[in-house]
């Protein structure tokens, strides 16, 4: 997987370094602390840039390559910070059988960015899923919590300018 | 809740509980009382079940019914297609597609004045002035539930629902009157075996893992479900969490180990929080923690969260995962039952697989083995999807064709299409063409005609699907996911997913596909875990049934199904076309062209096939092809 430097810079507060000391001091001596510590710094940095996996690294006392290794390894670790609205296409079977994919392909047209990006003005940003159990509502796709199911092509713009 | 330490005092909760529970189970209420379930599951919340619930709850507050009727919020009832759902018991009535505008007249009409809806019922089960209750229904009638008996009928966030349910029981059973041999003994006369993909006997994985000598022994839990498509083990875990612990403290007993990790996918969490809930619960309720039942027996559950790699369904590489590792898989033998999690023998089970666990305990190894076919014992839960009128959670007897499944308990395929095929086993697996729709599924007869098991999505395919482009599909996915370990995965994976594209691309000749098949053998005898050994199976099987699609795209460079771009041509018919030019204008490229009032015609070396004309044409005259 390859990975684009990001062009919004790092700027996490003190604030956010107290918590993350605080998690991974929890966390510390637990057997496989990595990943829930990881993911805990995803909950408050809502991405994990290099200057945040560095940190793990020295805190716990590992090689920032191991860090790195696990972070790039998981779909759902991001190095990239993601949009203010987070929109994620379904691209499970069912979803696919129904058509996802074509409704993948018309937002990255719309949006002008690939999977995994982020919109110039930090307002979206696209990824593709994997399943994510609604489909009894195939072609499902959704941005941050709201969940939009039973979707064609068509529906693309009209969930777009909800968020412009 | 206080702390149970005995049968009897177990049995008290039950019954306690069984009033509250026995509205829904035995459809009477003494007191008048009525339960209204909403299905909580992921596929209904999608939906909106949760405003349905909250206006619910505001109008029933609203008609002073406060006392009269509860409102439960369970996990998955299994027909995903007509979320949000909700069920009115005593009498079982349905009511499907729910929206937060229908609910005052159903609370006034039927909670308050005892005359259902009728209008906002599920159609099937209103037939004149008779109203049938779900398990009468084609979907529920063909159905047995044992996995998901409890799925849809109780609250996952009560305890003491679960108990009512004969729950613990089978943990009492076996701390207070079997030895950890008759635990396994009990499993392997049953004949249960994993319902994670490969279907290994559970009994045996115990056994060995039991033999192990060690001072440490780790019991996990599969529920790191990565099957597009398949969703039984979330609908489990939302449904009936505590079926799950108590299988796993079981499972701790029988093979002497006193901890155990479940590995939940992050992406489901409504799983993640009703397995916090049940847990804590649990431990309060004593069912986990250092002295259960007063026997001195110790078990102790903790919850790891996956992030996203489907390779960590492979046994090895969970455990790998759950250590704070890149989740890659190694070489087997050693076997987990040996050398497991943090080194130590290990038992894995996925989530459907323990939920048939205390049922067998209970009811005996006998009754279990009464169900399926000769070798597959039980029932299996698929999940449907795709292009299928009843998409959701079904569960049969092993041994139940195909086609009851997609015809009779699916409904068949919607808007007058023609099956092709059913997908089973996801990336692992294949696809089965109409001619063995009658084949009795089980483990065994799905490997036979090129497909498996896996653990249960079963995606129903019409005639405008491209298999090319399903294999092509699969493919991309473990090109995705391949965990990089080794090569035959890693790099084979990725030419092969090269040979399908230049085939939907009209680009390969026939010997492409001599290469493509070779290299499927030699990916499927050398890849390192089971992800890349059956990698292939989505493009064997579909050279198997589907040949003819194939080789249409390779000699005929034509698209049969119309799904492959590059092969499809957008033409106009010139007996319905009027010459209006509206798709002239419209064409982003300028391919189209021709005199106003006679037919216009396109030009196939400029259109890029982004099918504005064909939105456009008034006249129905534009098709693909």
């Amino acid at each position: 997987m390859a990975f684009k430097k990001s062009a919004v810079p790092f700027n996490g507060t003190a604030e956010q370094e107290a918590r993350l000391n605080k998690v991974i001091e929890e966390h510390k001596n637990d057997p496989g602390a990595l990943m829930p510590i990881l993911q805990k710094a995803q909950d408050i940095y809502g991405y994990l840039p290099i200057e945040v996996q560095t940190m793990i690294a020295e805190a716990m006392d590992i090689p920032l390559e191991k860090v790195y290794g696990v972070v790039t390894f998981y779909a759902q670790f991001s190095i990239n910070p993601k949009g203010q609205y987070k929109i994620s296409v379904c691209l499970g079977t069912a979803c696919y059988v129904k058509g996802s994919g074509d409704i993948f392909n018309k937002l990255q047209e719309k949006l002008g960015i690939g999977s995994g990006e982020i919109t110039p003005d930090g307002k979206f940003s696209l990824d593709a899923c994997r399943c994510i159990g609604a489909c009894g509502l195939a072609p499902v796709l959704t941005v941050n919590e709201d969940v939009y199911g039973r979707l064609t092509v068509d529906d693309v713009d009209k969930i777009l300018e909800k968020y412009a | 809740m206080n702390k149970i330490t005995t049968l009897d005092e177990l049995n008290a909760v039950k019954a306690a509980a069984a009033e509250v529970v026995n509205v829904r189970v035995e459809g009477k209420s003494d007191s008048g009382v009525k339960d209204v379930l909403v299905c909580g599951g992921t596929g209904c919340t999608s939906s909106g079940s949760m405003n349905i619930i909250k206006k619910l709850e505001e109008e029933i507050e609203r008609c002073g019914l406060k006392d009269k009727v509860n409102v439960i919020k369970t996990g998955c009832f299994g027909l995903c297609a007509l979320g949000p759902i909700m069920i009115v018991y005593p009498e079982g009535t349905f009511y499907s597609k729910m929206e937060v505008d229908h609910i005052t007249e159903i609370v006034e009409s039927h909670l308050r004045d005892g005359v259902p809806v009728k209008k906002y019922l599920y159609a099937e089960t209103v037939d004149g002035d008779n109203i049938k209750s779900l398990n009468d229904t084609a979907f529920y009638a063909k159905q047995h539930r044992v996995a998901l008996r409890n799925c849809g009928l109780i609250s996952p966030e009560h305890i003491e629902e679960y108990i009512a349910r004969d729950g613990y029981q089978a943990l009492h059973k076996v701390l207070t009157s079997m030895s950890q041999d008759d635990v396994i003994n009990v499993l392997l006369a049953s004949g249960l075996r994993g319902r994670g993909g490969a279907g290994f006997p559970t009994g045996r994985k115990w056994q060995f893992a039991k033999a192990s000598v060690n001072d440490q022994k780790y019991v996990c839990c599969n529920a790191d479900e990565g099957d597009p498509g398949a969703f039984m083990d979330r609908s489990v875990l939302e449904g009936d969490p505590h079926a799950v612990i108590e299988a796993m403290a079981i499972a701790g007993y029988a093979i002497g180990a006193n901890q155990g990790y479940i590995y939940v996918r992050a992406e489901y969490p409504i799983a993640v929080e009703r397995l916090e809930i049940a847990i804590k619960q649990a431990e309060e309720a004593g069912m986990l923690g250092d002295n259960i039942f007063g026997t001195g027996f110790k078990f102790h559950l903790g919850l790891r969260l996956g992030a996203g790699a489907f390779v960590c369904g492979e046994e090895t590489a969970l455990m790998t995962s759950i250590e704070g590792n890149r989740g890659e898989p190694r070489c087997r033998p050693p076997f987990p039952a040996v050398k497991g999690l943090f080194g130590k023998p290990t038992i894995l089970n996925n989530v459907e697989t323990y939920a048939n666990v205390a049922q067998i305990i209970l009811k005996g190894a006998d009754w279990f083995a009464s169900m399926g076919t000769e070798k597959s014992k039980g029932t299996k839960v698929f999940a449907l999807g795709g292009k299928i009128h009843n998409t959701g959670l079904v569960e049969v007897p092993m041994g139940t064709t195909l086609r009851t499944v997609i015809e009779e308990i699916g409904g068949g395929i919607p808007n007058g299409k023609k099956f092709k095929a059913a997908q089973t086993g996801g990336p692992s697996g294949g696809c089965i063409p109409p001619q063995h729709l009658d084949i009795p599924i089980d483990y065994d007869n799905l490997i036979a005609i090129g497909s498996m098991m896996g653990s249960g999505g079963l995606i129903v395919m019409d005639e405008d699907n491209c298999m090319v482009d399903i294999a092509k599909f699969f493919l991309e996915f473990t090109v995705d996911e391949s965990c990089g370990k080794c090569t035959p995965c890693r790099i084979g994976t990725k030419r092969m997913y090269e040979m399908l594209e230049k085939i939907t691309e009209g680009k390969a000749t026939m010997e492409d596909l001599d290469k493509l098949e070779k290299l499927c053998y030699y990916i499927k005898d050398n890849a390192l875990c089971g992800l890349g050994q059956t990698a292939p199976n989505p493009v064997l099987s579909t050279l198997r049934y589907f040949k003819d699609e194939y080789i249409a795209h390779v000699q005929e460079k034509r698209c049969p199904a119309g799904v492959c771009k590059k092969l499809v041509q957008i033409k106009i018919d010139p007996a319905k076309c009027k010459g209006c030019s509206a798709c002239s204008r419209k064409c982003p490229v300028g391919a189209i062209t021709g005199e106003i009032r006679s037919p216009f015609t396109i030009d196939q070396n400029k259109c890029i096939k982004c099918g504005a004309c064909i939105a456009t044409c008034k006249f129905d005259a534009i098709k693909k092809g």
